[in-house]
């Protein structure tokens, strides 16, 4: 039973990376304006969206799992606030960290029309801070660390953000379609 | 309802054009052209969906 | 020349009744005052809507004359600024306003008033409304969104009254004098007097006065009369349209609306016959796009292509489709922008199209009928 929960909790965090790797791509996909695999670019939207929605499902699956498995020994704390466990805190602190992080780019996308889009983009920036992070975690966390298979998936991961980093940073990516840019004057959202 | 694009933030993406192409074309340079901003309640739930998606928050419904 | 008037040219520094909201609202409903600025709205309803948003406002003279082609604000506040500030604090006592402002051309800087005031950036699109309200806010001053309307929220969150600073006078004077004096000039659809801004082919480029309707020649006249045939006149300035150079046509909304122009701020632009009228408005529109405030994409992207397509014509660089593509350009951005900018471009460009179509003709085929050869 309980190492029922330990593998449920490795598989459901692995899982998460992958999704994880993939909305960041997705991500860059959507804000490139591009159709991509023959998708429309609502598609690219929702299916980056749903992707998320559904990594928050698996790392809640990860997190709840290893709260009740024995060797893990978490505590509630644990789970909200990073590098206060005892249990190889630096390491598992950034676990903490990226479920946060996760957590706040869920919720204000969620509530995007709320908040307005200012503070959407400011606080979706952390998508980038939140997929190394999520990355480290796993890579140092897990008693698999050192397994060939988990190594590999992570290293897939990293190669599909870096490319999709990669092409965000282009030159060519801002500039389509082609058209003169806009500018956007420094406008507080006072009114 | 009316369809009302607030273009200090379009960022011409094309969503809306391709979640409400009854009302949404795109011009030459992305940008959404609005064939007609008045909104049929059969295109509501449409209009409503292409408000919600724009990445740039910049399309609106408007109550009259 | 018995047309030309001189009221707010004169000035006046008699005593008067601050009348209350209501009694405001009233006066320039019966004295059918529309506003100076360019777009023609009738003053009354702009105030009632202030004063019916139900808390206090902020009123603004709005002196910026972002317009190339007018130099009228710039006259009244430097000769009779007296009368825009009588009219500020009636309206601003009238509408119980926390503050006022006076926004001015940055020729104006050195203008002592006694009130708030702020300079406006030398950009066409600073002395739109919204753009005012957001410079008198320390924000970049370029327009906002309408969704939310000015005269609900605008400086601060307060309800703004944004009144051109000639508006603002006659307010004055028709406090003073009343309703049916101010109708004793003008026409009886478009009553009382406006300044205009005369230059181009003209003796004596200038500011003068008179009531909507007078003949055009009549404010050549007042300008010194032409010193050259004259071929065409830009009515409305930038934004404006051009009629033809008939010394009876009436400067007025009725008589201009034919030719798809009104008498907007009050610029009156004589093109002599030795000038080509394409290559006239090919430069204006090259203006008017360096001078978009680059936020919206229709606007950035359309008025360079109208401003090129337009020195292509101008330039006799005829191609196939030339014209077509003016009038594609034109549709393709009107009414695609935060403020009307785009609009009044289109507008100019149409009426050029109009006006000058026998130019258009010998430009397509390489000729060009400036300098007396129509
Ligand atoms: C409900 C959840 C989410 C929604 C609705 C959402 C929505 C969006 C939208 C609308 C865009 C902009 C597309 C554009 O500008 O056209 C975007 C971009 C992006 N998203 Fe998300 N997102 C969500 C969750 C996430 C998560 C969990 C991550 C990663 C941790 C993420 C990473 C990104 C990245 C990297 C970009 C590109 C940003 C840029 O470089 O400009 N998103 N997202
Ligand atoms: C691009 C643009 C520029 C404008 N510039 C001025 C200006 O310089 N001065 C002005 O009084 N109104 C200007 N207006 C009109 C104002 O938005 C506003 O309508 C006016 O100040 C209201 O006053 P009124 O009703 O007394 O005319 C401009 C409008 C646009 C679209
Ligand atoms: S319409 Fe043009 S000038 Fe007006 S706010 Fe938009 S970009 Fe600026």
């Amino acid at each position: 039973m309980t190492d029922a929960l330990w593998y449920f909790g490795r598989g459901t965090g692995l899982v998460a990376l992958v999704l994880l790797s993939v909305v960041v791509a997705l991500g860059v996909g959507a804000r490139s304006g591009r159709t991509a695999f023959g998708l429309p670019r609502f598609a690219v939207n929702l299916v980056h969206r749903n992707a998320a929605l559904l990594a928050v499902v698996f790392l809640l699956g990860h997190v709840v799992s290893l709260y009740f498995d024995p060797y893990a020994q978490l505590r509630l704390v644990d789970l909200v606030v990073p590098f206060a466990g005892e249990y190889r805190p630096f390491w598992l602190g950034l676990g903490t960290l990226g479920l946060d992080l996760l957590l706040a780019v869920v919720v204000t996308s969620l509530l995007r029309h709320r908040i307005g889009a200012r503070a959407w983009r400011a606080v979706h920036w952390l998508a980038y801070l939140c997929w190394p992070v999520a990355l480290l975690h796993g890579w140092q966390t897990g008693t698999d660390g050192t397994t060939w298979w988990l190594r590999t998936v992570a290293v897939l991961c990293a190669a599909l953000v870096a490319a999709a980093v990669a092409w965000r940073l282009s030159p060519g990516f801002e500039r389509f379609p082609d058209r003169v840019p806009r500018k956007r004057p420094v406008l507080e959202e006072a009114r | 309802m009316r369809l009302h694009v607030d273009w200090t933030a379009c960022d011409g993406r094309g969503l809306c054009a391709e979640l409400l192409p009854e009302l949404i074309t795109e011009d030459e340079w992305g940008y959404p052209v609005v064939r007609t901003d008045e909104v049929s309640p059969r295109l509501e739930k449409a209009a409503g969906r292409a408000v919600d998606r724009c990445p740039a928050l910049a399309l609106h419904l408007l109550r009259r | 020349m018995i047309t030309m008037e001189r009221r707010l040219l004169a000035g006046d520094d008699s005593p008067f009744a601050q009348p209350t909201a209501t009694q405001l609202v009233a006066l320039l409903r019966e004295a059918g005052l529309t506003g100076r600025g360019g777009a023609g709205f009738p003053a009354w309803r702009k105030l009632e809507a202030v004063a019916d948003a139900g808390r206090p406002p902020v009123v603004v003279g709005n002196g910026a004359e972002g317009e190339p082609l007018s130099g009228k604000d710039r006259a009244l506040l430097t000769y009779q600024p007296q009368l825009v500030l009588d009219g500020l604090r009636i309206v601003a006592r009238a509408l119980g306003a926390t503050a006022t402002h006076l926004y001015v051309h940055p020729a104006l800087r050195a203008l002592t008033v006694g009130i708030p005031m702020t300079v406006a950036p030398d950009a066409f699109v600073a002395g739109e409304e919204s753009a005012v309200v957001n410079a008198l806010a320390g924000r970049a001053p370029v327009p906002s969104d309408k969704r939310i309307r000015i005269t609900q929220a605008g400086l601060g969150g307060a309800p703004t009254l944004v009144q051109n600073v000639e508006t603002l006078a006659h307010i004055a004077l028709i406090v003073r004098h009343g309703p049916q004096w101010f109708r004793s000039a003008g026409t009886p659809d478009e009553p009382g007097t406006f300044l205009a801004t005369v230059g181009g082919a003209v003796a004596a480029p200038g500011v003068v006065e008179a009531g909507y309707g007078v003949r055009l020649g009549d404010l050549v006249d007042a300008a010194g009369g032409p010193v050259q045939p004259v071929q065409a006149v830009l009515v409305g300035g930038y934004h404006g349209g051009w009629v033809p150079a008939w010394p009876e046509l009436p400067v007025s909304r009725a008589a201009l609306g034919a030719y798809g122009s009104s008498p907007g701020a009050g610029v009156v632009l004589a093109l002599p016959s030795s000038a080509c009228g394409l290559a006239e408005t090919a430069s204006i529109a090259g203006c008017l796009a360096g001078q978009v405030a680059g936020q919206c994409g229709p606007c950035v992207n359309g008025l360079p292509r109208i401003a090129t397509t337009l020195a292509d014509l101008a330039a006799r660089r005829a191609r196939p489709g030339l014209v077509d593509e003016v009038t594609r350009l034109s549709a393709l951005v009107q009414g695609r922008g935060a403020c009307r900018h785009p609009d009044g471009t289109v507008r100019l460009v149409r009426s050029a199209m109009r006006a000058f179509a026998a130019d258009v003709t010998a430009h397509l085929h390489g000729e060009c009928l400036a300098g007396g050869a129509r």
